[in-house]
């Protein structure tokens, strides 16, 4: 199972999630949103960003209560709210945004 | 609070780190390789006398029975259980503390 | 003449430790008691995250484990500091969360607060036995 992005072959597992983080570019974050429904604007764009920066500190993809906590004491409350990154990732934000971001499931999700 | 130590003394450090830690008053059971650790004449005698001040030590009769440990060669101030007395620890004292 | 049962679970909130006491790579216990603590966060329960014995390398800085082609998880433990600010700023909810060392663990192995990733309350091992002996449930080794 792969993703075709500017001529290259991405694995992904069965999920979805790339196999090898280091080969995620942008262009094929916006084929993965393509995959999940989501036309990516400055919002989508905004939390996917911060995944990665996230991740880039951590080492771990958070858990949605810790995203949204996360996200509030950075971008503030109306940001950092179930409603509003549900709206942006119908699928669960953590989930659907760290497959975007080429990030591994994170943990203790289902 | 209820310690179960499982590991020779000779091999690991279950048994020191949980000396040092535990408070007086604690209960400390030896079993498996742990019943080394309470026969006389050992290089943890010294440590295993200095805990039995403060604290119950007990070790597991099986588990001596198993490793050909006489009972002369048990340490004075060493209680010696079965799985009955093992069992009512646990009950007096709630969940142990396996100091793997 | 039913009477409603009610399962009142709001503000049960008991002591759990985390008691990490082995080195990161050589076994698999430091990486599933870190994701442990993790996943329990969600709970909101008073929690202790501690290290002794060798399970203080487990915060030492300056891990690389590029050669090894093993994850180096020392980073994830900035998400337990993260948990522990989050419980100290959040004032709705009544939460401890405390990282200790044993210190006679890490002075056997020549290590000093300045050499770990972690904000750490350094106990002396009466104390921090005393604190084992006042929680609910510990979990590790």
């Amino acid at each position: 199972m792969a993703y075709e992005v500017e001529g290259k072959t991405i694995e992904h597992d069965e999920e979805g999630y790339i196999t090898n983080i280091s080969e995620w570019t942008e262009p094929l974050a916006g084929i993965i949103a393509k995959d999940e429904g989501i036309d990516m604007t400055d919002e989508h764009w905004e939390v996917v960003n911060f995944l990665r920066d996230y991740y880039n500190e951590y080492q771990i993809a958070p858990a949605v209560r810790v995203l949204v906590k996360a996200i509030k004491k950075k971008f503030g409350a109306e940001k950092g709210n179930n409603k509003y990154l549900y709206e942006l990732f119908p699928y669960g934000p953590a989930k659907q945004a760290c497959k975007i971001a080429g990030l591994p499931k994170p943990t203790g999700c289902v | 609070m209820l310690n179960l130590v499982n590991k020779s003394p000779f091999e690991r450090l279950a048994m020191e780190s949980c000396l040092r830690v535990a408070p007086k008053g604690s209960a400390i059971v030896f079993l498996e390789d742990g019943v080394y650790a309470v026969t006389k004449g050992t290089a943890a005698a010294a440590k295993i006398q200095a805990a039995a001040e403060g604290s119950a030590i007990y070790v597991l009769g099986p588990d001596l029975d198993a490793r050909g440990v006489d009972r002369e060669r048990v340490m004075d101030g060493v209680t010696e259980i079965d799985y009955g007395g093992f069992v009512d620890l646990v009950v007096e004292h709630g969940t142990p503390q396996s100091w793997l | 003449m039913s009477e409603e049962v009610v399962f009142d679970t709001e503000g049960v909130r008991k002591n759990f430790m985390f008691l990490n006491r082995k080195a990161p790579y050589g076994t698999i216990y430091a990486l599933e008691i870190l994701e442990m603590i993790l996943i329990s966060a969600a709970f909101e329960q008073n929690t202790t995250v501690a290290f002794m014995d060798d399970g203080v390398y487990q915060i030492k800085k300056g891990q690389n484990t590029k050669a090894l082609g093993m994850k180096n998880f020392s980073p994830m433990y900035g998400v337990v500091e993260m948990e522990k600010e989050d419980a100290e700023e959040d004032e709705d909810v009544e939460m401890v969360w405390r990282i200790v060392v044993e210190q006679e663990s890490m002075e056997a192995r020549g290590l000093s607060p300045e050499d770990l990733v972690l904000d750490v309350e350094v106990l002396p091992a009466a104390e921090f036995g005393a604190l084992m002996a006042q929680q609910d449930v510990i979990l590790g080794g």
